[in-house]
């Protein structure tokens, strides 16, 4: 049973039965990273498929462009509470990215410029759900939002939308990110409140 | 991780709209410096809000945890915190959270804070852990403030950089400086990170928290200072800024 707060009514915006549990709604746009913005050069950016072994595809800016591109328009839900609604974005599906790749491995790594990393099942990013997104809202994505192009998986809390993405490993077995080795959950379901991990 | 029941035991105004709480919480498990918590509030009715907030405090046995909160104009929970609680109110803690943005006394390199505003809070801990654990780590402070009003701690931080062997702490002022200062008000530039903050050859480990903006103009100073950007770790908060 929780402790009441003396006083305290909140204030209801009538959004939060849109919002997973613990969330509020803003407008803006946040950012959360753990070290300095890279600035990368589009003509050194790449993004690879890896099993671990082999490189099994790449592609550079140039070629990636020439991809079919999506717009979605989605709801993020950060761990640090904050979900902003019907943001647009235009990218690459993963499903074009992994439509030629035969693979048994069912998990991946998905790698940033900056060292950052984050684990997801690849379950979590075919279908329909996650695209390496290079425009937010009609506009290049900006350096702090993770451009040139960042990851987004948008049912999942934001910190797996790894910014600055430049590849994916396959992976037999689930291995922890950055955040999820530093106390955040290991798959992160903002509906489940799946914040940090239980230990 | 469980909620907890905190009790407030003290309350401080920091400035006009800043507020530190002393919380009494059951079983507190310790925190190490940079950590933050989760604080839920909730109505009678059930309906409850959760924000986080940097813990202030040096981590201690006492189970006792401090929290400076800035109270947001549209804030739905920090005009609470910083207005209408009282001392004996009860609130709910969990954590403490987060393992990255963190500093202990074990780390004896030269050791760069810098800070935008509330974003001061997570460094105070560690500039508070540095003191009460007699580190021996070298560090500066370079303390970015709009105006001389709304610097937080600042006996305290007066104090602690008038010992020797202490902390080091540099003002810069963005909009009104106190009088005859020598420095004009503006953002901190290339110039005031050369002459504040560690040069690049000491390798420090440096700590910038702030607004995003604040935290983008300085990383960004500090990386063509030459500075190593691994060794550069950043919190940042939004306009929402409920983070801090």
């Amino acid at each position: 049973m929780a402790i009441i707060s003396r006083g305290f009514s909140g204030r209801r915006s009538g959004a939060e039965t849109k919002l997973p549990p613990g969330q509020y709604l803003t407008t803006d746009f946040p950012v959360l990273s753990a070290g300095p913005t890279p600035h990368i050069d589009l003509d050194r950016w790449e993004f690879t498929i890896d099993d671990g072994r082999n490189i099994l595809k790449r592609w550079n800016w140039k070629a990636f462009h020439e991809l079919p591109t999506e717009n979605i328009v989605v709801d993020l839900h950060c761990v640090t509470r904050w979900s902003k609604l019907g943001t647009s974005w235009e990218g690459v599906s993963l499903d074009v990215l992994l439509a030629n790749v035969k693979t048994d491995l069912p998990y991946a790594m998905f790698r940033s410029h900056g060292d950052y990393m984050t684990n997801l099942p690849l379950k979590d990013v075919t279908n329909n759900q996650a695209w390496i997104a290079f425009k937010y809202d009609g506009s290049d994505l900006a350096p702090e939002h993770g451009g040139p192009a960042r990851l987004l998986v948008p049912h999942l809390y934001l910190w797996k939308s790894a910014k600055w993405v430049r590849g994916l490993r396959l992976m037999s077995e689930e291995r922890p990110g950055f955040w999820e080795s530093l106390g955040y959950h290991i798959y992160g379901d903002p509906w489940k409140e799946q914040r940090y991990s239980e230990e | 991780m469980t909620w907890r029941t905190a009790t407030i035991i003290g309350l401080r105004d920091e400035t006009a709209t800043a507020r530190t709480l002393t919380l009494e919480v059951d079983d507190w498990p310790g925190h190490v410096a940079g950590q933050h918590v989760d604080v839920r509030l909730t109505a009678a009715d059930g309906y409850s809000a959760v924000r986080s907030y940097s813990i202030a405090s040096a981590p201690s046995s006492d189970g006792r945890i401090e929290l400076t909160v800035e109270r947001l104009p549209n804030g739905e929970v920090s005009p609470y915190l910083t207005q209408q609680v009282i001392v004996g109110d009860q609130l709910e803690v969990r954590g403490p959270i987060g393992r990255w943005f963190v500093w202990d006394p074990e780390q004896a390199r030269s050791v760069q804070l810098v800070a935008g505003g509330s974003g001061i809070v997570p460094l105070m801990a560690m500039i508070r852990w540095r003191a009460s654990a007699s580190g021996t780590a070298s560090f500066r402070l370079l303390y970015s403030v709009r105006e001389p009003s709304v610097i937080f701690y600042h006996e305290e931080l007066r104090a602690l950089s008038s010992r020797a062997n202490s902390v080091d702490v540099t003002y810069a002022y963005t909009r009104v400086t106190p009088k005859d200062w020598p420095r004009p008000a503006g953002r901190i530039d290339a110039e005031l990170i050369s002459s504040a903050t560690w040069p690049a050859n000491l390798r420090p480990s440096v700590y910038v928290c702030g607004p995003t903006s604040f935290v983008e103009h300085t990383t960004e100073l500090l990386i063509a200072a030459g500075q190593d950007r691994q060794k550069i770790r950043t919190e940042r908060f939004g306009a929402t800024g409920e983070r801090k």
